[in-house]
């Protein structure tokens, strides 16, 4: 196994907001009918819970995004992704199911600072003081998908790889200096 | 002259200085002017020229209805053309130049047109310019195109950047006057979320200059105490600087926010396009005053009663010593008696009506001012400048009854309200005789997503001109329309100023000023039979310049009617589309320029390529090397180059964007052998195949080897551009059609990087990185295993495009980059070297392989290819089965790929068709195929081509026609489309 | 710009969140259909002005197809349902007829 190198390995800008390109971070993208008993049971085990429709819940570590009626986001530190892809082979082998590694398909990005939700605000056509609190938002920034959540003092954007580059160029320019709305 | 009067100016500040200049020569305003009140300030009433005749033109207006007054603003990467000097904040360093002359604005040779105006009607255009045809090209193009355009467009790139950003409230209000400020007010108070945009620096709009009383105070200090009532209302958003410019369907509004215009490079976005989503929207956007028809009511220093007004009391402007009001209503005496109290001269005010005593005229005869019912101006006299006017009966027909001299002729023909808001999305309209102006019919507004009423509109905006019904209307919380129309003096319709003005007179009576179209031209069209408001519009091109026909439409319009025979709502209007005024290109991009003008899709090893000189190729969004020039190798070398050395020793080619689509569950080789063509549920674990995807018509639309991964996951790989499509495409069918199987699918294209390790040398190069067993026996053709290569963890698929022994590798994306250069440093003792899409393209054509996109285009089967082997004939039912069996796809005389041979070795051109005897009934030449992939083979030393041939398999060894760019022809011979390697040796070694 | 609530993750999505899919509550004709039933399958649309049912995906939210029921006339939304609904619900058609008492109904 070779060290990770994420898309844009740490980029970062300080402008009226600060952005920064985090990870990598473990990714797992689980599709399943979230009412199975053996999902509740495996994620408990595992350590995530099931969040409730368009909700983020964060227990140290790890997080269970809610993506879709029959899809989560489990987010985890990027070594553990293996040994948790075996528990959920294990604890859903008889239940209908996919889990999929996208640990490196994924760009994450950090906005901070007081006026950090005008960063998404340029960029995306969501109604942000309505997002409530813990809500996993799937939308898009500007020309590409993105999914974005508010945690301690700003937040957290989730983009393709590919385009890591292009969100970081959005990030930037819409948090110049003299750009505050 | 015009000049800067002693005192006085409630929005200029007398401290300040702003040196500017206009054409070259130095000004000095203040801060607060516009540039237009700048401009009358060091008397230049002259400001540019007109479109067709040249005519010599003054500020006519205060706001954006001006359309004489466009300049061209800044220079090199901050200019801007057309640009309206009364919307324009000065600022200290601005620069303007007037517009549309040559070669100067005092002396314009174009003027030449005014002379001969009568041989230059209306539609001379379309009447003059249509025979002889052949003289289209060469003679009145080029003089049309020269003439036309208004201004020049910037040639560097802007220095400014511009932004969006989206919002979103209950109540959007646009229009900061007392009717929106009351209706923020209001609706603030009622816990609404409210947004209130106003189109310029200032809050309150008409009523200060107009010395009005709100709620018994005077108008400026009720609005700052509004303003500061709603600056503490925390659900309530202030946005001056800002201009609705279009309303769209449920509520979506775009407003263009002036951000740093007035302070360019101070390092704030130039400007800023807000997309808005409203609950609802009440537009309180006033109402414009209209001209006169008048003969020389374009002369400079004839100006709207009103405007002039706003530059006596907001920039303390004095158009003139001697200004003649003139007027069909008694809002225009208000611009008399500001001008007398300002020490001005106003010598009459020529009342078209017959009667006029309201509480207005009476003042201002209090004043001393001389007042004539009945009259109205014959004729302006002046050319570059008014020096008087011919005073006449308004019911007459012109004949001269007194001169008096004058400066300047302050009009006023009425109001009409800003309705264009509301019909954006549909409001409609009803004609008001009361006002002589169309308003809002509430009864039928523009509907939102619920089926409510989108749209409301108060103030003058909806018809209501007196202070008091404006702010009780605007009270309302549910926001009902304010109607209240009947309250206001009514307004009698003077279209024509005599009314029974000869042709003489007409022909100098302007509706539209920026687009120089008359009263003469608009009855003209009449007579010539264009009874329908739109086709007139076209025709005469009223109301089409950057004004929209702010000003022009609603006389035009009358004077149409009147033309008619007809009513005025019998006639209609025409359609108000957004922009409300124009907004430059640079906002409605808003960040979508230079490096982010669209996303650009890179792969892990982008950075590598780009060091190693790649010259890239757009694939969708992904950029992918096309070759990697070496020493000042052109391309086709470079591509040569690659081409052999993959052939001989080995090639690595960065293959991450192909798609990856990961199926699993019970069901899922069902769906699998619905998707394809052919079967995917019988194939062995561990083992891969090659699969065609079609549409539900039986066109080839993707296609891609499938990996049987376990039981019940198979993965499957897309071209390129495809991931995304069949994605969704096979979510489509498993959410909409057969929701009850069980099947997930997840896109995993960018979680890994995937590498082809090509030519003889690939297994060498493996088994020297070592880690697991790709031997022949291990990992024979079409075989996928896991396992680590030189330390990483790897899936590697034993596929082949190229004919090639080859692998494709696939890591996890974080270590694609070292994985590669892990491969070019092991491999160079094996002779390896990168190869891009273009070499890939030559090693498949070589080999027959199809490419989607080349050989299919969506009218293409994959019969049609020679791919009957990939179509099941056992399955009962796939997508496409259906569609393939409609006779026109079964026909045998469909095109069908084929090779093609040039007899003298060339290479046959890109889109080159097979031509064929006779012509077709549209006199074209016959054809019956054409090349569908061309290239020079460096593995055959000659050219070599697949293409579509009617009937081609059945031909082999004919000879076809093809023809080239120069007209000529290439002889080629039909062969078979595998050009090299026929029994597949090398890709199964 | 259309707004459309997805029934799937209820979030009110701008238009530029969706992609369209054009008419719902086609049957799809496979092997075996005339040449009529194949036509109206493939190619055959209503294309009315007034009441019309469609289908959106929130392709750049939840990912999910959904199906809206909406006057293509005044762009009023009368509701929106899952996709996988044969034809629509009986209170939304009721909803329609009372909005719309002229309307001809779904088939």
């Amino acid at each position: 196994m070779h060290d990770p190198v994420s898309a844009l390995n740490g980029q970062s800008f300080d402008g009226f907001a600060n952005i920064r390109e985090i990870g990598p971070l473990g990714m797992i993208t689980l599709r399943c009918n979230l009412d199975e008993k053996p999902l509740a049971a495996t994620l408990k085990k595992l350590n995530f819970s099931i969040p409730e429709q368009r909700k983020i819940m964060r227990k140290n570590e790890r997080s269970a995004g809610w993506m879709s009626p029959d899809e989560l986001l489990l987010i985890l530190p990027y070594t553990e992704v293996a040994a948790t892809l075996a528990g959920l082979a294990a604890g859903l082998a008889k239940t209908h199911h996919l889990a999929a590694d996208v640990s490196d398909a994924r760009a994450v990005f950090r906005i901070e600072g007081e006026k950090a939700d005008q960063v998404l605000a340029k960029l995306c056509p969501v109604d942000l003081p309505k997002l409530a609190l813990g809500e996993l938002r799937r939308t898009r920034a500007a020309q590409v998908p993105a999914a974005f959540w508010a945690d301690e003092g700003g937040y957290t954007l989730v983009s393709f790889r590919s385009v890591a580059g292009y969100v970081m160029g959005l990030l930037r320019h819409s948090a110049m200096q003299g750009s505050e709305i | 002259m015009s000049t800067r009067l002693a005192t006085g100016g409630r929005l200029i500040d007398r401290s300040t200085r702003a040196e500017f200049t206009f054409n070259g020569k130095r000004m000095i305003g203040h801060e607060g002017d516009t540039l237009a009140s700048a401009l009358l300030a060091n008397d230049q009433m002259l400001v540019g020229r007109s479109f067709k005749y040249h005519r010599p033109r003054g500020i006519i207006a205060a706001g954006p209805e001006e359309p004489n007054a466009l300049v061209n603003l800044g220079r090199s990467d901050r200019m801007e053309p057309n640009q309206r000097a009364t919307t324009t904040e000065l600022f200290a360093g601005l620069e303007a130049a007037s517009q549309n002359h040559w070669p100067s604005l005092e002396f314009d040779i174009g003027v030449v047109n005014n002379y001969i105006a009568r041989f230059l009607p209306a539609g001379f255009y379309y009447k003059t310019f249509m025979q002889p045809r052949a003289a289209w090209k060469h003679v009145f193009e080029p003089i049309i195109r020269h003439s036309a355009g208004l201004g020049s467009a910037p040639k560097e790139p802007d220095a400014d950047r511009y932004e969006y950003v989206y919002a979103f409230c209950d109540v959007l209000i646009i229009g900061g006057g007392i009717a929106g400020l009351q209706a923020a007010l209001t609706q603030g108070q009622a816990g609404k979320r409210v947004l209130l945009i106003e189109q310029t620096a200032h809050w309150g709009g008409r009523a200060p200059v107009d010395g009005d009383t709100v709620e018994n105070e005077h108008a400026g200090e009720w609005v700052t105490s509004a303003i500061d009532a709603l600056k503490t209302m925390k659900n309530v958003t202030l946005r001056n600087r800002c201009m609705g410019a279009g309303v769209y369907d449920h509520g979506y509004v775009l407003a263009n926010e002036r951000v740093a215009d007035h302070t360019p490079g101070d390092g704030r976005p130039k400007q800023r396009v807000w997309r808005i989503r409203a609950g609802h929207i009440i537009t309180a956007t006033g109402a414009i005053e209209r001209p006169l028809s008048f003969a020389g009511n374009d002369i400079p220093g004839v100006m709207l009663a009103a405007s002039l007004r706003d530059y006596v009391v907001n920039f303390a402007i004095s158009p003139g010593d001697r200004t003649v009001v003139v007027t069909n209503n008694d809002d225009a005496y208000l611009t008399a008696i500001a001008l007398v109290e300002a020490g001005l001269s106003v010598p009459a005010i020529l009342d078209a009506r017959p009667q006029a005593d309201g509480d207005l005229p009476n003042r201002a005869r209090a004043l001393g001012i001389r007042v004539e019912q009945g009259r109205g101006i014959a004729s302006v006299k002046g050319g570059k400048r008014v020096t008087g006017v011919q005073v006449c009966l308004q019911a007459g027909e012109g004949a001269v009854m007194e001169e008096i001299a004058c400066d300047a002729v302050a009009m006023s023909g009425g109001w009409s309200p800003v309705v264009h808001l509301w019909s954006h999305c549909g409001g409609k309209l009803t004609w008001s005789d009361h006002l002589s102006a169309f308003v809002p019919d509430p009864d039928r507004p523009p509907r939102n997503h619920d089926g409510s009423a989108m749209v409301s509109c108060v103030g003058a905006a909806a018809g209501t001109y007196r202070v008091e019904d404006i702010v009780t209307a605007a009270v309302a919380t549910d926001v009902i329309q304010s109607n209240d129309a009947e309250n206001t003096p009514a307004i009698p319709p003077i279209w024509v100023m005599p009314q029974g003005a000869p042709i003489g007179l007409r022909a100098r009576m302007w509706l539209d000023y920026q687009n120089d179209v008359k009263v003469s031209d608009v009855q003209l069209a009449a007579r010539e039979g264009y009874e329908s408001v739109e086709h007139t519009k076209r025709y005469t091109t009223l109301g089409m310049a950057t004004d929209q026909g702010k000003l022009s439409n609603i006389n035009g319009l009358a004077v149409l009617s009147q033309a008619l025979g007809a009513e005025i709502p019998q006639v209609g209007t025409t359609t108000f589309r957004p922009p409300y005024t124009p907004v430059t290109i640079g906002a409605l991009a808003g960040e979508s320029r230079g490096e982010i003008f669209q996303p650009l899709r890179r792969t892990p090893m982008h950075e590598w390529h780009d060091k190693s000189g790649a010259y890239w190729e757009p694939v969708g969004l992904w950029r992918r090397p096309y070759c990697y020039p070496r020493n000042g190798e052109s391309h086709a070398q470079a591509v040569e180059r690659e081409v052999l050395n993959t052939r001989e020793k080995l090639g690595l080619l960065d293959a991450s964007t192909l798609g990856k689509i990961i199926v699993k569950g019970p069901d899922a080789g069902r769906f699998l052998d619905m998707l394809y063509t052919n079967m995917m549920s019988n194939l062995a674990v561990g083992k891969c195949r090659y699969g065609l995807v079609c549409n539900e018509q039986g066109f080839l639309s993707d296609d891609g080897v499938v990996a049987r991964i376990d039981e019940d996951t198979w993965l499957c790989h897309t071209t390129s551009g495809g991931a995304d499509r069949i994605h969704g495409w096979m979510e489509d069918w498993l959410q909409c059609e057969w929701w009850d199987w069980k099947v997930y699918t997840a896109n995993v294209t960018e979680q890994y990087a995937q590498i082809a390790v090509v030519g003889p040398n690939a297994r060498k190069l493996l088994e020297k990185i070592g880690g697991m067993d790709v031997s022949k026996e291990a990992l024979p053709f079409m075989q996928w295993a896991d396992g680590t290569l030189g330390g990483f963890s790897v899936r590697a698929y034993r596929i082949s495009f190229s004919g090639e022994l080859s692998y494709e590798i696939a890591v996890p994306a974080s270590q694609g980059a070292a994985f590669w250069e892990m491969l070019h440093r092991e491999g160079a003792a094996f002779g390896a070297m990168p190869y891009g899409t273009e070499g890939l393209h030559v090693l498949r054509a070589e080999k027959g392989f199809i490419m989607i996109g080349d050989e299919s285009d969506g009218t293409v089967t994959p019969l049609d290819l020679g791919l009957a082997w990939a179509v099941s004939k056992k399955k009962t039912d796939f997508l496409g089965k259906r569609g393939m069996e409609r006779s026109h796809l079964a026909d045998p005389e469909r095109w069908q790929l084929v090779g093609l041979e040039t007899l003298d070795g060339s290479v046959i051109p890109d889109g080159s068709y097979a031509v064929a005897a006779g012509q077709n009934e549209n006199g074209q030449r016959n054809t019956e195929g054409r090349v569908t992939s061309t290239y020079y083979s460096p593995t055959l030393k000659k050219g070599i081509a697949m293409g579509l041939v009617q009937n081609g398999p059945d031909r082999m060894g004919e000879v076809v026609e093809m023809n080239k760019v120069d007209g000529s022809t290439v002889q080629a011979r039909i062969v078979d489309p595998v050009f090299f390697d026929k029994a597949g040796e090398k890709q199964n070694a | 710009m259309l707004i459309l609530t997805c029934p799937y993750c209820g979030v009110e999505a701008d238009e530029t969140e969706l992609s369209p899919g054009y008419e719902a509550h086609l049957k799809r004709f496979g092997p075996g259909a005339t040449p009529e039933e194949f036509e109206s399958y493939m190619f055959a649309r209503k294309n009315p002005k007034g009441v019309h049912f469609e289908r959106w995906r929130h392709a750049y939210g939840c990912g999910k197809w959904f199906l809206a029921a909406r006057d293509t006339n005044t762009l009023e939304v009368f509701g929106t349902y899952p996709a996988q609904s044969p034809e629509p619900p009986a209170d939304l058609i009721a909803k329609i007829k009372e909005k719309r008492p002229d309307w001809e109904g779904h088939k």
